[in-house]
């Protein structure tokens, strides 16, 4: 009994200790000019989708929701932001040449059809980020209609 | 003496926490040191296989080429073919090996001999294969094969800069991902798209130089 409840007290020091620990937070108040949103003609539904399941890893902007603000769950999104964001940032979109942006286009369409995008390990916990079968044909309709017109 | 015992507790839990965050940077100081090192050991594979192929013992279509220096675009060209008949041989590991060493010979690509104009289309084209070739050393051989498409894309785009003392030619598969070129040295068709599966799907398209 004794020992439980010392091994309690380390683990709740342990988790407020972690808690000091800085991130790197992802945010930013302002949608710069080379948004892909702001480039690109993309209808409202397929934005709003894009916004929920992509954006978050993929532009300078993160929705946190509050448990992504504890750790050590903070430690585990700032990586994947970090990898998503070298992949594909959707906030600096327009810096690439177009030779880039087919490339680009062509990954997202490869991804989402072959379902590795968006992580099962970020569907799981927000499920409105879930691509449904209609869903995602759209936007791959979309994005192919994009990438050839480029 | 249970006081004593959860000071305890927590200052190994202090120091277990430090230790963790430390590991943690360290940990990525450790991947950045291994970059390099992966960066000079392909330098040496590179070496390496240009002797090979100089010594004609490549088990691929003959890759008797003269052997473009450091930088050139020769260079480039003689890793792609490499590349590609590690494809054709469906072959995940040695396409690997070559993804990370096209990935080096492009971005070691010496532009500063053409117009500004060719410049930046060379860059771009760099910077594309880069990370294609990049993809390519790191995935499972059906991702290979898609980013090998593009990749082959970026390789005839250069070429039609840089030009090669080579006659290539570029051969098409009709049945990949909506139609898929590559180029090789060979007229003969050898697919690197679908491998021992359907090797002898495609056609001559184009002949180059």
């Amino acid at each position: 009994m004794k020992i439980l409840k010392i091994i309690a007290i380390i683990l709740l020091v342990a988790f407020v200790g972690i808690q000091f620990i800085p991130t790197e937070r992802n945010q930013s108040d302002t949608v710069p000019p080379t948004d892909f949103m702001l480039v690109h003609n993309v209808p409202e539904t397929i934005q709003n989708k894009l916004q929920v399941s992509c954006y978050d890893c993929h532009s300078n902007n993160t929705q946190y929701p509050w448990y992504n603000k504890v750790q050590p769950a903070a430690w585990f999104l700032e990586d994947h932001i970090k990898e998503g964001k070298a992949e594909l940032n959707f906030s600096e979109w327009d810096s690439l040449s177009s030779r880039r942006k087919k490339s680009k286009l062509r990954s997202i369409v490869k991804q989402i059809e072959n379902g590795e995008m968006p992580l099962d390990s970020y569907t799981l916990i927000h499920k409105d980020a879930i691509l449904s079968k209609d869903e995602a044909e759209e936007i791959i309709g979309f994005i192919t209609q994009l990438k050839n017109s480029l | 003496m249970s006081k004593l015992k959860s000071t305890l507790g927590i200052v190994a839990i202090a120091f277990i926490t430090l230790t963790a965050v430390s590991c943690k940077d360290s940990k990525k100081e450790q991947e950045s040191i291994d970059g390099h090192q992966s960066e000079m050991n392909s330098g040496e594979d590179h070496s390496k296989m240009n002797h090979d192929n100089s010594d004609g013992h490549h088990d691929g279509e003959k890759t008797e080429m003269a052997m473009g220096g450091h930088g050139t675009s020769e260079a480039v060209l003689n890793d792609y073919f490499n590349l590609k008949d590690a494809l054709v041989a469906d072959d995940n590991a040695k396409a690997k090996e070559l993804g990370a060493i096209i990935a080096t010979s492009f971005g070691n690509l010496d532009v500063s001999n053409y117009t500004d104009a060719q410049k930046a289309s060379l860059k771009d084209i760099i910077e594309d294969a880069v990370e294609h070739a990049e993809h390519i050393s790191e995935s499972d051989i059906d991702h290979q094969r898609e980013h090998f498409k593009i990749l082959s894309k970026d390789v005839t785009d250069m070429v039609a800069i840089t030009g090669t003392k080579n006659t290539l030619y570029q051969l098409f598969c009709p049945m990949y991902d909506g139609g898929s070129a590559w180029l090789s040295m060979s007229k003969e068709i050898k697919n690197p798209y679908y491998g021992s599966k359907m090797l002898k799907c495609g056609e001559v398209q184009k002949e180059i130089n």
